[in-house]
């Protein structure tokens, strides 16, 4: 249907958002890549030439690399279980009948609205400040011993913190799932005499497979990088470095380029693997 | 009798749901309260819910101390201007990639998906250079120019999918009609386009607001919007809880309220029309 001239209309009008795309994930990359093949410290004697493969072997060799991939896994893998269990039940339960349904969503999703510093930092003092946190009062109410929240318990206060960012996101995608399930499906099998659990298993959890899929692997590439959830909180203290804040220190505190280069290529070929399986599914739906 | 149980029901259903929408609330609601208390109140023992004297010396105070509203007015324009910004280039782009689709319009929509996912500290030490390089480190049109570059897929793929839904049989009407392209796209086109742009405009400005990597690394006093300015209350000395909730209310309330308007689209926007 096209002509030969809109055609190349249509190419001139995409080329600007190509163009700045195109350089935005290029220049820097190769930059990134060329640096990770070299000793290059700014602060002690600058740019000391090619080193080979010398910075990836000594960031995975480091002893702070397993703690922080082990880091990375425990909190990324548990705020996806817990966002997800707690998404398909929320998501569950606000789509049934109720009064002031509208308002309930108003106050599930507001806190993925929260800027992060706000949330960690607000999460940090007023709720788990051992000494004056809303939680030390409850902990002393029921006469326990408030917990040191971010030095003794600081991976599962940033669980904590950073499931409550995202619950709202998983309920939100996995509700507007659930809404858009078949209700005569539904009505079909309860008068087939189908009992609720079974309803749920081959019904519901079957029609949100594919939306489950979507919200982690979505999450997943954000949860792999979170960043001011750490920096404001614990400042990667007391083993809540991940990877990604490994890479950061690396780079911005420690002022070693070479040496965080070389992380931030595992980091980029790491989400590379989670981002294939993400645009398969999207793929897939664009049809075309 | 079944009309009494659906109700029941229903009743059941309502206080648990409110209960527990409560719940997750509650850190941005006592925030909001806290906001409100004197210092000494807001750490009481046992605490204050709603029964203590209201004050707004903490917003006066947030306000003297800080600076507060030049650190807003660098998140309206970084927020505003990469957005707005990023809708100019991606207009014409979706435009084109919904009404002219070639045999790459999809490898072009993914490949632009897949600039999203590269992790930012991957490039952080390269584009730190590159801002000391061109003198854009601390500055308003640096930062503004990242969060376009970062939220451009998300723009161009909300606007693509709000575009495909354009009826392409209403164009060719129009046309039948004897309608010239201007007014094809004036009276046709824009009409029908407008909602879905609007859309992306909202969700991408809170996007843009909060983004917390690169406007903590990027800035220092001059050009810091309020994610820095909170994160600056992190240091020991801005231990005051009362005030440490105003500067916050004062940082989430409007983008709170601008996200309650935009729930389905960020189900859109955020899932790259997968789920709608």
């Amino acid at each position: 249907m096209a002509t030969q001239n809109s055609r190349s209309i249509a190419r001139l009008m995409m080329a600007p958002a190509v163009i700045m795309l195109l350089g935005w994930m290029l220049v820097p990359l190769t930059m990134t890549l060329w640096f990770s093949f070299r000793k290059y410290l700014p602060l002690r004697g600058g740019d000391m030439g090619w080193v080979g493969f010398d910075n990836y072997v000594s960031f995975v060799s480091s002893s702070s690399f397993w703690p922080s991939v082990q880091t990375t896994l425990i909190i990324v893998g548990s705020v996806l279980v817990i966002t997800v269990f707690l998404g398909i039940l929320l998501a569950i339960l606000l789509d049934q009948p109720m009064w002031g349904q509208g308002i309930v969503r108003i106050l599930v999703i507001s806190p993925f609205f929260v800027m992060p510093t706000v949330s960690a930092l607000v999460w940090k003092n007023i709720f788990m400040d051992p000494v004056n946190g809303l939680l030390a009062h409850l902990w002393k109410f029921f006469g326990a011993v408030p917990i040191q929240w971010l030095s003794q318990e600081s991976v599962k206060s940033i669980i904590m913190i950073v499931s409550w960012q995202w619950l709202p996101f998983a309920t939100l995608i996995l509700l507007t799932a659930v809404q858009s399930l078949d209700r005569e499906q539904i009505e079909a099998s309860e008068m087939d005499g189908a009992k609720p659990l079974q309803r749920f298993g081959y019904i519901v959890l079957p029609h949100l497979a594919r939306a489950i899929t979507i919200v982690v692997l979505i999450q997943t590439i954000f949860l792999l990088s979170i960043f001011a959830e750490i920096f404001v909180t614990t400042g990667g203290a007391f083993g809540t470095k991940t990877l990604s804040y490994l890479i950061f220190s690396r780079v911005l505190e420690s002022q070693n380029i070479g040496l965080g280069s070389a992380g931030g290529i595992y980091a980029v070929i790491l989400a590379n693997i989670v981002a294939i399986f993400l645009m398969r599914i999207v793929g897939k739906n664009l049809g075309t | 009798m079944a009309r009494a149980v659906t109700n029941n029901l229903k009743i059941i259903n309502t206080i648990v749901a409110w209960g527990i929408g409560f719940l997750i609330f509650f850190p941005i609601l006592w925030t909001i309260l806290t906001s409100f208390k004197t210092e000494g109140m807001a750490i009481a023992d046992p605490p204050v819910f709603l029964f203590f004297d209201w004050t707004m010396e903490n917003y006066t105070e947030v306000q003297e101390r800080s600076n507060y509203l030049r650190f807003l007015w660098n998140s309206i324009f970084i927020a505003g201007g990469s957005t707005i910004l990023g809708i100019l280039v991606a207009v014409p782009a979706a435009w084109s990639m919904a009404f002219v689709p070639s045999k790459r319009t999809k490898d072009i929509l993914l490949w632009m998906l897949s600039t999203k996912m590269l992790p930012a500290v991957g490039v952080l030490y390269p584009i730190y250079l590159l801002f000391i390089q061109f003198g854009l480190l601390d500055s308003i049109l640096g930062l503004t120019l990242v969060l376009m570059l970062i939220n451009l897929p998300i723009i161009v793929w909300m606007l693509y999918t709000y575009f495909k839904e354009i009826p392409v049989a209403i164009l060719e009407a129009a046309r039948i009609d004897g309608a010239s392209l201007k007014s094809e796209i004036l009276y046709v086109l824009m009409p029908m386009a407008i909602p879905g742009i609007a859309s992306t405009l909202l969700l991408n400005f809170i996007l843009a607001w909060n983004e917390a990597f690169w406007t903590l690394n990027l800035t220092a006093a001059k050009a810091a919007p309020l994610t820095a300015f909170i994160a600056s209350y992190s240091s020991p000395e801005g231990l005051f809880f009362a005030k440490l909730s105003a500067a916050s209310t004062l940082a989430i309330a409007p983008v709170i309220v601008l996200g309650w308007f935009s729930q389905k689209q960020l189900v859109r926007g955020l899932t790259f029309g997968a789920v709608k």
